[in-house]
């Protein structure tokens, strides 16, 4: 069944590279342009004008509330399919949290829950062909991650005081080492949000980017077009996985860097 | 190749504009916007999640939780009544059988009674009546020896007459009753 299905989506694709004749159409794919930001309300992108960036971010919005508010809204002792889906995302990330970060680090549980639901759903949107995806920008990733960085920074201080620059002291290594490492240990704690942000932006983008120069090929290649779009479907399916992937690698650290500060020693 | 210079001269002259510089994330003058509508967005997920979704589902899991204890403590406590119910059976049945084999032994006791009664007083009726009967028969016996007497007493006289003798009664008496003792 499966390879007669593989069959017949070759043959279409070849038929349909014959019919169409792709080198001959105005096919001209720029990579980048997928990431433009633009503006429905006036002519240049101001701060508070209707963008493309301000539908998807809604739209991912609309994404939580019906799987977390609509699908949880029966209450039901037996889940449907939509509540069982809510629920084990609760279930996955309060246990992350617990895991990670501690007892302690549970009333932190609903701003990493908001982090990871916001991530994976605009991931998931901009896996939609010809959609936005708002988290391929820096400085939406950039924004969380300096968020991150700050609550984690201040939650320190506030807990341990001064102690939180215990995190920087390794106090089991040699006394002589240790103002060495505390200026490594104190960059990468400076360098944290750096990678935390560009890690999240920068995978999303470059899939992405690579859908669109395979979409490229597929318009010089003519007859064998086919070729650069199973690339194309192969990369989607990895791109799948790198979506929420990255949502969770993003929320784990969220959790490390939580962790850290409410237990700074080492 | 000509396409290709054709695609780079559009790029340049894109740029040249300054709409899409090479790589719109690093597009300053999108950060405003884009920052703005985040936090409205970030703002609102938070709301949602934290007034709404989360203690809804926090409390669907506890209610669950909670009627899976209550299910599995009923079942416990129906299983404890069903080892009650099945031990009260049990001993109900046991009860059951020691009153039967009791009544199945009264009852033989009894009829052993009526029994040994029955037997004793046929026992005696039939000792009654073989009494009788020897009684009878030794009547029957001696009137028959008495007969035989007789008769053996009449042959014999009518022997010795019909051989020519005088029959003395006396002495055929005697000689009949030494015969007939032995």
């Amino acid at each position: 069944m499966g390879k007669l299905f593989f069959y017949v989506a070759l043959a279409l694709v070849v038929v349909s590279g014959l019919i169409f004749k792709p080198e001959v159409a105005e096919l001209v794919i720029h990579p980048m342009d997928q990431f433009n930001v633009t503006s429905y309300t006036s002519d240049h992108v101001s701060m508070f004008a209707i963008t493309n960036v301000t539908v998807w971010l809604g739209l991912a919005v609309l994404a939580v509330f019906a799987l977390m508010v609509l699908g949880s809204s029966r209450r039901a002792i037996v889940p449907s399919r939509a509540q069982s889906v809510a629920e084990l995302t609760y279930g996955f990330i309060y246990k992350m949290v617990e895991d990670v970060a501690g007892k302690d680090g549970v009333k932190f549980f609903p701003y990493i829950m908001t982090l990871f639901m916001f991530i994976l759903m605009a991931n998931f949107l901009g896996l939609i062909p010809t959609s936005f995806t708002t988290t391929s920008h820096i400085a939406v990733t950039a924004v969380l991650a300096a968020l991150v960085f700050f609550t984690v920074t201040i939650v320190g201080f506030v807990k341990n005081g001064v102690g939180f620059l215990g995190l920087f002291w390794v106090s089991s290594a040699p006394l002589a080492l240790r103002p060495i490492l505390a200026i490594i240990e104190l960059i990468s704690y400076f360098v944290r949000p750096v990678s935390h942000s560009i890690r999240l932006a920068g995978n999303v983008m470059a899939g992405h980017a690579v859908l669109k120069v395979f979409a490229g090929f597929a318009g010089a290649l003519g007859l064998f077009s086919f070729l650069p779009i199973f690339a194309i479907t192969a990369v989607y399916a990895l791109e799948v996985l790198v979506a929420f992937i990255q949502a969770y690698v993003f929320t784990i650290l969220t959790c490390v860097y939580l962790k850290d500060a409410l237990h700074p020693s080492h | 190749m000509a396409s290709n210079t054709q695609d780079a001269a559009h790029g340049a002259a894109e740029a040249a504009q300054g709409s899409a510089p090479g790589m719109p994330q690093l597009d300053f003058s999108t950060f405003g916007n884009q920052i703005f509508w985040l936090a409205i967005a970030l703002v609102a997920i938070y709301l949602i999640l934290s007034r709404v979704a989360l203690p809804r589902i926090a409390a669907v899991l506890a209610e669950r939780q909670g009627t899976i204890t209550n299910d599995l403590a009923a079942a416990e406590d129906l299983k404890a009544k069903a080892v009650e119910a099945e031990d009260a059976y049990n001993k109900a049945l046991a009860d059951a059988r020691a009153e039967a084999q009791r009544i199945a032994a009264d009852a033989r006791a009894e009829i052993q009674v009526g029994l040994d009664e029955a037997i004793a007083k046929a026992d005696e009726q039939i000792a009654v009546k073989a009494a009788e009967s020897e009684k009878a028969i030794a009547e029957i016996k001696a009137g028959a020896l008495e007969s035989v007497k007789e008769v053996a007493a009449d042959t014999a006289e009518a022997l010795v007459s019909a051989l020519g003798g005088k029959a003395d009664a006396k002495a055929i008496a005697a000689a009949v009753a030494d015969r007939t003792k032995g």
